[in-house]
């Protein structure tokens, strides 16, 4: 039995039995049997120049894989998504499907229910890795070596695509594993099962990628000193920096970023070790803020808020993600800021101030309210941290070309740290794939 | 409330959906529940002569082809006759019958081509009070190596000597049961009547491997190994089935002889097409083997409702009535032009319809980049391919155009007079309309 409870005040581990949190962290979306594959499969109408494809930013053929699964060869559909999403495991677990693929299936405009094409994508990725097969191939050894820095989904993209055409990759990591935000910045019931790190086994398997973990940027090594000694830089870095609250009192005990939160959760063995608040408060709108609030909720705590400074359609976390936390009984109150954190020396209130917008301007209304909390999560955004001096910038992110190019030749960039593109695990696959082809390219077309 | 009772050969019945001859009739337990069910009668699945039951396979006898979500759309059988001793059968059909007189009993026979056999069973038959019999020349497998089913019923000259044979021995109707496994229906067709058939029921199952096993490279169903082919029914059967049931309906020869229709009869809504195309009532086997007895539920409320809504009152009143529409190719008019019309508010934009007609006909269907599909009247020939790969009912529709009009495709005026291939300037054969 738990020692403590929903109503414990404080924060507290263990506020539910270990039985109540197996089920709360169980798979967000289980994966398909056969049968309901074959039934899913079937929906598919096999749309001429298919609409998910091209809002699937690694243009998966969907449909083809679908009709593959629906004819019996579902490792076939793993081939044809995973040769343009080698993270196509992952994805099938955390891409917002509702405002990409699925969005825009011709059977949501019919029946209002698209095709399920991530439940899909994971039978058939899940199929082929299940039975431990790896169905790409090396291209014979080019002679050259390419330094790929974050083993997160950009770098560990490029990497693979990098090795697939015969080259050399170090793949440089600053954290002790693998794996990046799929690993460290995915709520638990995305990814079950350790799947982020298997993936990251599954996807090593092309051979010719050296890891080497604990390896910061800037910190362990240079930029310069990857440039001396490789053919080609990529760096897939993210981004590290947590934006300030700017609110008094963010500095009292209870508040922290709720990245470091999600990453704990995930790296935790035994989830009733993970302590959360009776009354836990997360400031923001993206999916880090869902992520946090529905697990506090889902560890325990009696009273989650998440409060967003704008309305509910400008939040980052899609409607299907507030639904989610709305039905785990997470409140959210848009248009409302923070102001200050109020306690002796720990949290016990937040206080907000309602807000209006005109033409993108907030405005202050006046009028305050506080809320109780234990515990407070800042979830408002990350920022580019560590980037090497000298590489242009693009607002506040690495300036790179459409396949990735940085300013400086021979560095390439891509994921969330580098410019363009939705901060997604899909987008940042895409981008590791093309800067790895243009890395391709630039180094073969010199011999 | 539209009336369903069913006057065939003089036999009446509840409704004109009786279960055809097949497993589902094959003994007094199926058949009770079968009129429990609501269903109008029965042809009690065919018996063979006296002695040594006929033995099945004791493996698969059956095969599917399935659409989507395993949606069973075609069902093959290498089942035989009834294996069950002749006496059994017979005292099983006496007590059906005396206990529902209100439906129709039919009892399907097949026994070897000599008077004498079917002088022995028809008074065994006759004495169990059945309201008539039906001759199975269809059946295409085992028993057809053995000189019985559709090995008479490919002979027309068999067909009219047993059909004799059996209007001597039995007092009751006599339907003779078609193989479609023949090229032209209209022959033994044609022999039962000159027979004396009272009436002609089909089709009968068609030739058919459904599947091959690509492991063990052999047909399914599969027995040990080894596979035959077994007779084929079900939705998938039913456009075969409605064209040979046309074939006679409008052949002169065989105007007016009775049909029962038999062939992927599903729902209310086939019934009724084989009854337009003259059938007298419906033979349902594989539905009742997909759905149970009940699925007869449906049939009845569909019909029923449907011809309340046409002021149909009784089943004559459109029993044929499509039959004088089925023509041959070359008196269809070709002065009828129509465009396909894509309705946009329905459009899904799937692009199937765009896909079909680029590749694979006529160039006439557009794509914008924001994927509207519009028709290109000046390349459509109204060939309906877009209609019927579009997943929306009436999204696409085949507008004719009126006459007057300029069609843009051909640059030509748009008749009002009917005019076909017999009378058409590229016809070498043609003779002047005058």
């Amino acid at each position: 039995m738990p020692d403590a409870t929903p109503l414990t005040p404080g924060i507290a581990p263990g506020r539910l039995s270990a039985d109540a949190l197996s089920d709360n962290f169980d798979d967000l979306h289980p994966a398909y049997a056969p049968h309901e594959a074959a039934v899913a499969a079937d929906r598919c109408y096999f749309c001429h120049d298919a609409p998910c494809v091209t809002a699937c930013p690694t243009d998966i053929d969907i449909p083809l894989f679908i009709r593959q699964i629906q004819t019996g060869t579902p490792e076939a559909a793993a081939k044809t998504i995973l040769s343009q999403n080698i993270l196509g495991g992952m994805c099938a677990r955390v891409c917002p499907t509702e405002t990409l693929c699925e969005e825009v299936c011709v059977r949501e405009a019919a029946e209002g229910k698209p095709v399920e094409i991530g439940r899909l994508q994971r039978f058939a990725t899940d199929t082929l890795m299940g039975a431990g097969k790896h169905p790409f191939t090396r291209a014979a050894d080019t002679g050259k070596r390419v330094a790929v820095v974050g083993a997160g989904p950009a770098g560990l993209s490029c990497a693979h695509r990098l090795a697939m055409h015969g080259h050399h990759v170090t793949l440089l990591d600053a954290r002790p594993k693998a794996g990046g935000l799929n690993e460290f910045g995915i709520a638990a019931y995305k990814s079950t099962d350790e799947f982020a790190a298997k993936e990251v086994d599954w996807l090593l398997q092309i051979g010719g990628i050296t890891v080497e973990t604990n390896k910061q940027l800037g910190r362990d090594v240079t930029l310069e000193a990857l440039q001396g000694d490789y053919d080609a830089v990529f760096l897939g870095i993210g981004l590290t920096g947590v934006n300030a609250l700017r609110a008094d009192g963010e500095d009292k005990e209870g508040v922290s970023d709720a990245v470091s939160f999600v990453a704990d959760l995930r790296q935790a063995g035994d989830l009733a070790q993970i302590p959360v608040g009776r009354n836990v408060v997360v400031i923001g709108g993206g999916m880090t803020a869902v992520d946090a609030a529905v697990q506090s909720k889902l560890l325990g705590a009696e009273n989650v808020t998440i409060v967003y400074r704008r309305g509910l359609d400008q939040m980052g976390a899609s409607k299907f993600e507030q639904d989610l936390a709305t039905s785990k009984g997470v409140r959210i109150i848009p248009n409302a800021q923070p102001m200050a954190v109020h306690g002796n020396g720990a949290v016990a209130e937040a206080e907000f101030e309602y807000t209006t917008s005109k033409d993108g301007t907030l405005t202050g209304s006046g009028e305050t309210f506080r809320i109780k909390a234990d515990q407070l999560f800042k979830a408002i955004g990350q920022t580019l941290n560590g980037a090497p001096d000298g590489l242009e910038l693009e607002g506040r992110k690495i300036a790179v070309s459409g396949t990735g190019a940085t300013s400086v030749a021979g560095v390439w960039a891509g994921g969330d740290c580098a410019s363009g593109g939705d901060d997604l695990t899909v987008t940042a696959v895409a981008e590791g794939r093309d800067a790895a082809e243009d890395i391709h390219s630039t180094l073969m077309g010199g011999n | 409330m539209a009336d369903l009772t069913t006057e065939f050969l003089g036999i009446k019945s509840p409704n004109p959906f009786w279960l055809a001859s097949a497993p589902p009739t094959d003994k007094e337990y199926n058949v009770r529940r079968a009129f429990e069910a609501g269903w109008g009668g029965v042809v009690w699945k065919t018996l063979g002569m006296e002695g040594p039951p006929v033995v099945n396979v004791n493996g698969p006898r059956y095969g599917a082809i399935y659409g989507a979500d395993r949606r069973l759309l075609g069902l093959n059988n290498i089942e035989l006759i009834t294996d069950r001793p002749l006496q059994t059968n017979l005292e099983e059909i006496k007590r059906v019958k005396a206990d529902y007189p209100d439906r129709a009993i039919i009892v399907s026979l097949m026994v070897p081509c000599e008077e004498q056999a079917w002088k022995d069973i028809l008074p065994l038959v006759e004495d169990t009070g059945a309201d008539g019999i039906e001759l199975n020349f269809g059946c295409p497998h085992g028993m057809s190596e053995r000189g019985m089913g559709a090995a008479v019923g490919q002979v027309p000259e068999y067909i009219e000597m047993v059909t004799r044979w059996c209007k001597q021995y039995y007092s009751k109707p006599v339907i003779v049961k078609l193989t479609p496994n023949i090229t032209d229906v209209r022959k033994p067709a044609a022999a039962a009547m000159r027979g004396g058939a009272d009436a002609v029921s089909l089709i009968n199952t068609i030739n058919s491997i459904t599947s091959v096993n690509l492991d063990s490279m052999s047909p399914e169903p599969t027995i040990d190994g080894k596979g035959s082919h077994g007779g084929y029914c079900g939705p998938a059967v039913k456009p075969i089935a409605m064209s040979m049931v046309s074939e006679i309906a409008r052949n002169p020869e065989t105007q007016g002889l009775p049909i029962s229709g038999i062939g992927g009869v599903t729902t209310w809504r086939d019934a009724a097409e084989f009854m337009a195309l003259g059938c007298g009532n419906v033979q349902v086997c594989t539905a009742a083997m997909i759905y149970g007895f009940k699925v007869v539920e449906e049939m009845i409320s569909g019909l029923s409702d449907w011809m309340d809504e046409k002021g149909y009152t009784s089943l004559q009143d459109f029993v044929g009535r499509a039959v004088p529409n089925v023509t041959d190719w070359q008196y269809l008019n070709l002065n009828y032009v129509a465009k396909a019309k894509i309705d946009q508010d329905a459009c899904i934009k799937c692009g199937r319809c765009y896909a079909a007609c680029e590749d694979t006909s006529h160039q006439a269907i557009s794509m914008s980049a924001d994927r509207v599909f519009e028709v290109i009247d000046a390349e459509c020939v109204a060939c309906n391919l877009c209609v019927d790969v579009c997943p929306i009912e009436d999204c696409i529709s085949m507008l004719p155009m009126a006459a007057g009009e300029v069609d843009p495709r051909t640059g030509k005026v748009v008749q009002e007079e009917y005019a076909n291939w017999t009378t058409h300037p590229n016809n070498p054969g043609a003779c002047a309309a005058e």
